[in-house]
């Protein structure tokens, strides 16, 4: 149990539109076209297009080049380097284990240490740096999956499962629906792990990315494009596209397909049944319960606050577990796609 | 259990009826007497285990899981089996060793007393995996909710053994779980099953909507569809039992039914209660709402019994005397229906008449201007259509009456369960109780989860998350600014209701985003539509 006084935190405002930082004129990921932005990661609902001025890892200013073009003025942020950003307060970049280029934020202002976590997660991932505690007095996290019937399984189960449909289907093809953004890759990564070296046939929204990914350091392996080839050609093999894409006309091209998807909403039947998967893969970019619950522990903050998802079953375990907390009710992030 | 546990997890991701087909008749073929009966079983949804029921699985969880958190996990996931199944505290040392099989398991779960369960089921939830969890208790609650029929599961078992589907259907009600017979049968070429000394439910024949269809009257003879439950009356070897449109015996809630035949045959028709209030030109029968009163109910008081009793204004005659009928036209049927009345108590009988049209139009203009409330529409038969279980096209049509409609208001929204599991689905809707614009308020009149559009539901659902004002738990209150043009069979008057009105089969119609939520109707407009 912390027992720091508690401070006031005054110079943060959470607003619907992302958490203001008044004494730099910043903002943190928000949802609108801002002055200073301070962006977690490249994912859409974080970072968006229009800033005039834009702080993010090397990475992330690379994924949101490719996104939305160059923005105004960037500035590339090392890791654990601290960044000073004028009105006294200082932001230090830790890695998240989100996705490449993912970061939390450590601001500190006046003596106090508060940490925007944006999206994160505790697992191993090939292909970004692992999350780092940070001691801090207020800890702002999500809760995409803050609920105790998430439990994410070990990934090299759900590959199995993968490599063991594709046997299944000598005639037709698995198509795994994945977010174009950290998942694909980190799919990709796991099933070369797993010993599987053969091409994997990439639908065009991810095929930039994967490149992106190559260039930054993350070798994928053999990957070809879905686009323009015969349905022969993808017979026995691994197809990977958005999930948007499987109940979509683009998956007539596929010889005979199981419909999977990776993600953490897969935990839950009438979810996959909802979205017509033949073949769910718990696989997530997010923290499960155990790992929301487990960091919290970690960081032992004095207060926590929650930002989005499923944040009342959260708050309470903060409550069953004396820790305060509270929800920010911010708008616009997104999470089914996870 | 890890086979039926497997079969259990493929049927939920499969969405082809033929793939479903398949992968039951495989478990059928490949599985060991008992365990593919009871499998079955759980599949037609056979299978009753008193002991257990959703609430002990809520009070399992909740001795292990926080309340709350388990209130909020149940309210998301929309299925308690599933719920527990992921909530359930792992045993100590991973891995369950010693799986039980699904005949061990039911001899388990039906030792079980309201007692011993609370212990007992703990024990065989860890030996299993979450996915054996989730299948036991699916098996346990009898719900399965993976998208496969009664029906399905026997069509996979006449494929699976390549028997005639209509047999399985006819032996079926005969036998009991693990259905010994049925396999001896089916699978080793035994006997079948014996029928005639048992009352057997005979599947009913259906009617397909009307839709725009026309039909000649030289061809179809039209009749009243009545509005209250289909039964069928079996009488074999002194026993009478009352069947309902699923095949379930409610004899016991009809007790005055089951006297009323006395010799041997199979009769369909439709139940209805007496009423005094309500003439209509057959004369005697209350509207649906009086029946209601009666239905549900494993025992019956005597008031019960005087003052709402039942009689079967019959349709149509299966066997009679030992003498199968159903080859039959149904106009040679009808004949020999018209003969059996006068060995019928006409307390508890009387023949459904037949609507006397000249022609199509004729029948639609009778149609129209019928009024009494105990009618749902009209019914076309097919003269020479022999009796056949099922929906066949082109044998009997329903063409009901046009439905009701009201315009109100959004008020509250609750996330439904299964497929539409975290969507906001279940709909309560308003009427003004006086002037909006004079300070009346809304007043719920009803409840409504069906009538939209998948696109409408999504549309609904955002809507709701868009404009809440309040929470109160897995129920949101919405800004009431909302109109859904909602369509009903009939309104009645209700104590449940603060409006003191009821509704019965409310439907979301018509999403009325074009007008403005003053507008929607008041509560006197719906009073006005009471018609018992």
């Amino acid at each position: 149990m912390n027992t720091r006084a508690l401070p006031d935190f005054s110079w943060l405002s959470p607003d619907p539109h992302g958490i203001f930082v008044a004494p730099c004129n910043a903002w943190i990921d928000p949802s609108k076209p801002v002055e200073t932005a301070l962006v977690t990661h490249g994912h859409a609902d974080h970072a968006r297009g229009g800033h005039a001025r834009v702080f993010a890892t090397r990475e992330t200013l690379a994924i949101m080049n490719l996104r939305y073009g160059a923005a105004g003025d960037e500035i590339a942020v090392p890791l654990r380097e601290p960044v000073e950003l004028g009105g006294g307060v200082t932001a230090t970049y830790f890695p998240a284990g989100h996705v490449l280029g993912s970061a939390q934020i450590l601001l500190e202002h006046g003596g106090e240490r508060v940490v925007v976590t944006g999206d994160y997660k505790r697992r191993p991932d090939p292909t970004c740096e692992p999350f780092e505690v940070v001691p801090c007095d207020v800890f702002i996290t999500e809760a995409t999956f803050g609920l105790p019937v998430f439990r994410h399984p070990p990934i090299a189960g759900e590959m199995r499962k993968l490599l063991y449909a594709r046997e299944q289907r000598p005639d037709g093809c698995v198509a795994v629906g994945a977010y174009a953004l950290g998942k694909a890759q980190r799919v990709i990564c796991e099933l070369r792990r797993a010993g599987y070296h053969e091409p994997i046939y990439l639908h065009g929204a991810l095929e930039k990315m994967c490149g992106l990914y190559e260039e930054l350091g993350v070798p994928l392996g053999a990957l070809r494009s879905a686009t323009g080839i015969g349905k022969d050609e993808l017979k026995g093999q691994i197809v990977l596209c958005p999930p948007s894409a499987l109940n979509d006309r683009w998956s007539r091209r596929l010889p005979d397909p199981v419909t999977a998807m990776a993600s953490g909403w897969m935990r839950v039947r009438q979810r996959a049944r909802q979205r017509n998967v033949e073949l769910p893969l718990v696989i997530s970019d997010h923290c499960d319960w155990d790992e929301l619950t487990q960091t919290i522990r970690d960081v032992d903050p004095a207060e926590t606050w929650v930002t989005h998802g499923r944040e009342e079953a959260l708050l309470r375990w903060c409550q069953l577990n004396q820790r305060r907390a509270r929800a920010l009710a911010m708008v616009g992030y997104e999470d089914e796609d996870d | 259990m890890r086979a039926f546990a497997t079969l259990v997890d493929r049927l939920t991701y499969t969405r082809s009826r033929n793939a479903k087909l398949d992968l039951i008749a495989e478990y059928l073929r490949t599985t060991p007497d008992p365990d593919r009966g009871w499998a079955l079983a759980a599949l037609t949804g056979a299978l009753d285990f008193p002991a257990v029921k959703s609430g002990t699985i809520r009070n399992l969880l909740t001795e292990r899981v926080d309340p709350v958190l388990y209130t909020l996990s149940r309210d998301y996931v929309g299925d308690t089996a599933e719920t527990a199944s992921l909530l359930w505290p792992a045993p100590e040392g991973e891995t369950p060793t010693d799986e039980p099989g699904l005949s061990e398991v039911v001899d388990l779960l039906r030792a079980m007393t309201r007692g011993s369960v609370m212990t007992e089921l703990p024990k065989l939830l860890d030996r299993l995996d979450a996915n054996g969890r989730y299948a036991l208790l699916k098996f346990a609650t009898g719900a399965m909710r993976i998208g496969v029929s009664a029906r399905l599961a026997r069509v996979a078992f006449a494929q699976a053994f390549d028997v005639p589907v209509d047999a399985v259907e006819e032996y079926w009600h005969g036998v009991d779980p693990p259905y010994p017979t049925l396999f001896a049968w089916a699978a080793d070429g035994a006997d079948p099953p014996r029928t005639d000394l048992v009352p057997l439910f005979r599947p009913f024949m259906l009617a397909h909507p009307l839709e725009d269809t026309v039909v000649s009257m030289d061809d179809y003879a039209a009749e009243w569809k009545w509005d209250g439950i289909r039964v069928q009356l079996v009488h074999v070897n002194g026993e009478t039992r009352v069947y309902s449109r699923s095949g379930d015996d409610i004899s016991a809630t009809f007790p005055e039914m089951a006297e009323a035949l006395d010799f041997p045959a199979v009769l369909d028709g439709e139940l209805l209660v007496r009423g005094t209030h309500q003439g209509g030109e057959q004369g005697g029968a209350a509207s649906f709402n009086a029946l209601q009163q009666r239905l549900g109910r494993k025992t019956v008081s005597k008031k019960m019994l005087r003052e709402a009793p039942a009689f079967v204004r019959l349709y149509d005659v299966l066997l009679r005397d030992g003498e199968d009928l159903r080859e039959l036209g149904w106009a040679q049927r009808r004949e020999h229906l018209e003969l059996l009345m006068d060995r019928l108590d006409p307390e508890r009988f009387d023949l459904s008449r037949l609507i006397e049209a000249d022609n199509f139009a004729d029948l639609a203009a009778i149609r129209e201007g019928a009024r009494d409330d105990a009618i749902e529409g009209v019914m076309l038969k097919r003269r020479d259509a022999p009796y056949i279980a099922g929906r066949k096209v082109g044998l009997w049509y329903k063409w009901k009456r046009d439905p009701l409609l009201i315009d109100c208001v959004l008020m509250y929204a609750q996330r439904g369960s299964g497929k539409r599991s975290s969507f906001y689905s279940d709909f309560t809707f308003g009427c003004w109780d006086g002037d909006p614009d004079a300070g009346a308020e809304l007043l719920p009149v009803g409840k409504a989860y069906f009538g939209f559009t998948d696109d409408e539901l999504k549309w609904l659902d955002r809507h709701v998350r868009q404009n809440t004002v309040n929470r109160f738990g897995p129920v949101r209150e919405t800004d009431k600014s909302l109109v859904l043009e909602v369509a009903f069979d009939s309104v009645h008057e209700s104590k449940r209701h603060k409006s003191g009105l009821a509704m019965r089969f409310p439907r979301i119609n018509r999403i009325r985003q074009d007008k403005p939520a003053h507008e929607a109707d008041r509560i006197d407009a719906l009073k006005a539509l009471v018609r018992d």
